[in-house]
């Protein structure tokens, strides 16, 4: 009996707990009529958890009806400018920074900045409040975020006698000894060039520094500036070295990670989302590790690339309270604790008073971005930078990645097309 | 195109229980009968490119309010490298792809046989014709492979190092055409396959007699008479050529840093892709494609009104 | 016939030409054969790099069995199907009625109508693209699989039009008199007299069109997206970006993609030709 009651009591402490959260400054009448939500999640793993979610919202509030809707990720990209203009949602998915710049300009995103006044998201929210605030406003919510860095072969490293390098040169030494040993350092498939913007945005961040490289995403910057050939100067060391596998403008980043799977590569710099796929193929957790990309010049701050995924209410959307208040939902710390954990979408949590989840890969970016990060973190080049700048300049640096020596042509491509987009 | 063929003469001694309509029915049939596909096709072809003709002098995301600009998207295109590769590509794409005619002119000069099974040899050969674009398109991609592609494997045994044909920023183009020329020479022997059967067998004999032989045989006696199937090759070859984009997007996506791009592909990706916002400027692409066409549009018309007047 | 038939060439050329059949055909045919021996692959061939050597075990089953039970890969199919088979009747239904006008009536603008459906069908897509895309969104067809449908109709019709009036011009004109002269009515005489000798040419046209449509890829990612409303050759893409690097997946994914046209055209291949090669004899 005693122990029925206390399980009772604990079970309404939790629901308690979370529908404060979702309630925190609310006391309207509850939520009725439809809640339309769209969502990007489509792999079957992410699916599930946002359903989970979406169902414990729609049990805390019976007199609402959802409808959910889970597009393809990559067509969701396109798509979204269809259904903000045409037949809007309540609730969609998106991404951070400027990648939701095109929509807030048009007056496609509604303005949640009041929801930001609330101390329960000002308060645990405030790290990534830079990323959804376009002219001084916010236009949605985060809710998961992953780290980037360098994933590496745990294993070869001890073969070959390595330890993770603290410095950019050390990074070269272990390169240099993983080419003697035959291998290739680094994978990467660059058919869809986002992921050489991983690349140029960790040599950038290194050798310029966050504010630097947030300048040049904002055109203050040209791209003929010296400081930024530095960037690029650093960048052709390792490619002059053949430090990068052959033939990756043919590959997609899935097609690149058999190379590290059969150890002809030996590192791949990429997000976490690559970590469940390479734990797929084999590589267990003595196998995998993972460095934070090391500094070049110690005066220069760390900063790291932490994409964020988001959560927005359409200008056009019809049920705006329910919608704030499924975006309070998300954002509170039990449900961030919950979907973001290892049995739903292994990311990090976006509210600090969310638990991070045991896993040694999230403790380490979690740890990683917290602590040793202070320059700053920036989303993603293609989130950074303005649409049409991100696909030019990608394309740019595939070029240079494959012929380095284009590099002059290539920088004044890109100052071409930047005096058109920030005109 | 409301010009209706002049009314009967209203017949006053006609009975009159004979409707209008009876009375006008062979004026009037036509139209009612016609009446669908026109609307259909005012409505989605021939309205649409009005459109993309006044879209193309906007500045416009899609998103927000048009603005007008005039020629500048015009003016953007002529200092547009990018433009300017796609538009070479094109011609590349335009001038290689006719080798689908005298090459499906030799595979069907080969099969013209009547050996057994020859009919199921000229239904394997016609074969890639029937699979769509996109999967040419994979099977091609994984016929270059430079790790286990069927290709590099084939020059392995004879010494030759890999070729990365479509990771190669002047090779790729060429690589993605021969997997355009596939299916497109399969069309072009089946058309001359069908154009061989009816050669007149008189006309072959009268050459025979005259010495004729072998290749003499074939330029001064067969291609004249397989002009029609050769017009109609040609034809579905340009049309296709400049169509092309199934098979880029799916091979190369463009690259290697949009060196495989041609004008269609070009437009897609600046009006619709994930990073293109820019209608207007696609517009103007599309219209500058439309342009080259209506070229050869206006050949072909002109060459089938020759044709009908001949009748 | 030419060039001179085997029969009449010697022995020895025979044999060789006997011989080269095949290997044509294997060479001609060699990408695709990579493709089929790659689907009936077990992964792990892949992974040890054996690509070309002979199949460590043999899956084909269970390949396509995860092809058609654990990915959207029916869906896509079925809608390929919902889209095709509408299409198909609806544009040969428009064009047996444009081509029967055309073909039949003598009348001002005749011509130029024709002309009209002809130069329509030779315009490269892109032009249409913008405009064809906002007019399904405001007809708030974005995304279905009627707007895809409604749009093929119409861009199919151009090209029907001008293959059925071909056809019906080469009918026999004093059957059409001979009714006329008996005071049938003209939608009867399209109905009894001409539709029943256009059978072969509706047939042709359809199977066609099926080929052309299911083979669309263009329209599918402009008008469409994701599984509810678009068809494989769109589906083949996200398919594969599911299980991007199973080359045994995707190869058979690809397989079952294109297979029924190939099998529409194995079926249908008389009509088949006859259609594609219309015009090319005289």
């Amino acid at each position: 009996m005693r122990t029925m009651k206390y399980w009772t009591i604990a079970g309404l402490a939790v629901t308690n707990l979370m529908a404060g959260a979702a309630f925190a400054d609310s006391h309207s009448a509850p939520l009725s009529g439809e809640l339309k939500i769209f969502l990007d999640t489509s792999n079957p793993a992410p699916r599930a958890t946002m359903e989970k979610m979406i169902a414990d919202f729609g049990e805390m509030h019976p007199d609402l009806t959802i409808e959910t809707t889970v597009i393809d990720r990559e067509a969701y990209k396109t798509q979204i400018r269809n259904f903000l203009t045409a037949d809007s949602p309540d609730v969609a998915t998106w991404y951070a920074a400027n990648r939701m710049g095109p929509y807030v300009r048009a007056n496609l995103l509604e303005d949640v900045s009041d929801l930001w006044e609330d101390p329960e998201i000002a308060e645990n929210l405030a790290s990534t409040k830079g990323a959804m605030t376009i002219d001084g406003k916010q236009w949605g919510v985060p809710y998961t975020y992953y780290q980037w860095g360098m994933y590496y072969r745990k294993d070869i490293y001890e073969e070959l006698g390595l330890s993770e390098p603290a410095t950019f040169d050390e990074m070269k030494a272990n390169c240099q000894a993983i080419l003697d040993a035959g291998k290739k350092c680094y994978t990467i498939g660059t058919k869809f060039l986002w992921t050489a913007g991983g690349w140029f945005d960790y040599l950038n961040l290194r050798t310029n520094g966050f504010d630097h490289h947030m300048k040049l995403a904002a055109g203050e910057i040209k791209w003929t500036d010296d400081s930024v050939r530095q960037t690029f100067a650093n960048w052709k060391e390792l490619i002059d070295m053949g430090a990068f596998v052959d033939n990756h403008q043919t590959y997609s980043w899935q097609e690149a990670l058999p190379f590290i799977v059969s150890g002809d590569a030996v590192e791949i710099l990429i997000g976490n989302f690559a970590v469940a796929p390479l734990r797929e193929s084999g590589l267990d957790d003595s196998k995998l590790d993972f460095y934070q990309f090391p500094p070049m010049d110690p005066s220069i701050p760390l900063a790291e690339d932490a994409p964020t995924d988001t959560f927005h209410i359409p200008a056009g959307a019809q049920n705006k309270d329910a919608a704030r208040a499924f975006l309070k939902f998300v954002v509170s710390a039990d449900v961030q604790t919950e979907i973001n954990n290892g049995a739903n979408l292994q990311q990090l949590p976006v509210n600090a008073k969310a638990a991070v989840d045991d896993d040694k890969f999230l403790k380490e970016g979690f740890e990683m971005l917290s602590t040793n990060s202070p320059g700053g973190v920036a989303q993603f080049f293609d989130r950074d930078f303005p649409a049409e700048m991100a696909a030019e300049a990608m394309q740019g640096l595939q070029e240079f990645m494959v012929f380095p020596d284009n590099l002059d042509d290539i920088l004044n491509r890109l100052d071409k097309v930047s005096t058109r987009v920030y005109k | 195109m409301s010009t209706t063929s002049p009314a009967l003469p209203v017949d006053q001694y006609e009975p009159p229980r004979r409707s209008f309509y009876k009375r006008n029915e062979i004026a009037i049939t036509p139209w009612l009968f016609l009446a669908p596909a026109i609307l259909f096709f005012l409505f989605y072809v021939i309205f649409p490119i009005y459109q993309s003709f006044s879209v193309s002098l906007y500045d416009w995301d899609g998103l927000s309010e048009p603005t007008y600009v005039g020629l500048e998207n015009y003016r953007e295109l002529m200092d547009d490298s990018a433009f300017e590769v796609s538009l070479w590509n094109n011609l590349k794409w335009l001038v290689l792809y006719l080798l689908a005619i005298p090459v499906g002119l030799a595979i069907a000069l080969f099969l013209n046989q009547t050996v057994t099974g020859i009919r199921l040899y000229k239904s394997l050969f016609f074969f890639p014709f029937v699979i769509s674009q996109v999967v040419v398109g994979l099977v091609f991609t994984w016929f270059y492979d430079p790790t286990f592609g069927l290709l590099n494997t084939f020059l392995g045994w004879f010494g030759i190092g890999t070729i990365n044909v479509l990771g190669d920023p002047t090779l790729a183009t060429y690589g993605i055409i021969i997997a355009g020329l596939w299916p497109q020479t399969a069309y072009c022997m089946i058309l001359y396959l069908t154009g061989l059967n009816a050669v007149d067998p008189e006309q072959i004999e009268a050459g025979r007699l005259d010495g004729a032989k072998g290749f003499r045989m074939l330029w001064y006696i067969i291609i004249p008479q397989l002009k029609p199937a050769t017009f109609i090759a040609f034809v579905v070859t340009i049309i296709g050529a400049l169509r092309s984009f199934d098979l880029i997007s799916i091979m190369t996506n463009g690259g290697p840093f949009g060196q495989t791009r041609v004008l269609s592909f070009y437009m897609f990706e600046k009006a619709l892709s994930e990073y293109g916002f820019r209608m207007g400027y696609g517009a103007a692409i599309a219209v500058v494609l439309f342009m080259i066409m209506l070229c050869f549009i206006a050949y072909f018309l002109y060459s089938m009104y020759k044709e009908e007047k001949g009748h | 016939m030419f060039p001179t038939p085997i029969e009449k060439s010697p022995r020895s050329w025979q044999l060789t030409y006997q011989a080269l059949l095949p290997i044509a055909l294997i060479f001609w045919l060699a990408p695709l054969i990579a493709v089929a021996v790659f689907s009936i692959k077990p992964d792990v061939d892949f992974t040890q790099g054996n690509y070309w050597g002979v199949p460590s075990s043999f899956e084909g089953v269970a390949n396509y069995g995860k092809v058609f039970l654990e990915s959207d890969m029916p869906r896509y199919m079925l809608n390929s199907v919902f889209i095709t088979v509408p299409t198909v009747i609806g544009a040969v239904a428009l064009s047996c009625m444009a081509g029967f006008a055309l073909g039949i009536y003598r009348f001002k603008g005749n011509l130029l109508i024709f002309f009209m459906f002809v130069a329509g069908n030779f315009v490269p897509f892109q032009i249409l693209m913008v405009p064809v895309r906002d007019l399904t969104l405001d007809l708030g067809l974005y995304n279905t699989k009627t707007g895809l449908v409604l749009f093929h109709v119409a861009f199919q019709a151009g090209f029907c039009t001008l293959f059925m009036r071909n056809f019906i011009r080469q009918l026999p004109f004093p059957l059409i008199e001979a009714a006329r002269v008996e005071g049938v009515a003209e939608w009867k005489i399209f109905w009894y007299v001409v539709l029943p000798l256009m059978k072969p040419a509706i047939a042709a046209l359809s199977v066609l069109i099926f080929t052309f449509i299911w083979n669309d890829y263009f329209w599918a990612i402009v008008l469409t997206q994701g599984p509810d409303a678009q068809p494989v050759t769109a589906g083949i893409t996200s398919f594969n970006s599911q299980f991007r690097a199973a080359y045994h997946l995707m190869s058979a994914g690809s397989i079952v993609a294109a297979l029924p046209p190939v099998a529409m055209f194995f079926l249908m291949q008389k009509h088949f030709i006859a259609g594609l090669t219309l015009g090319a004899v005289k």
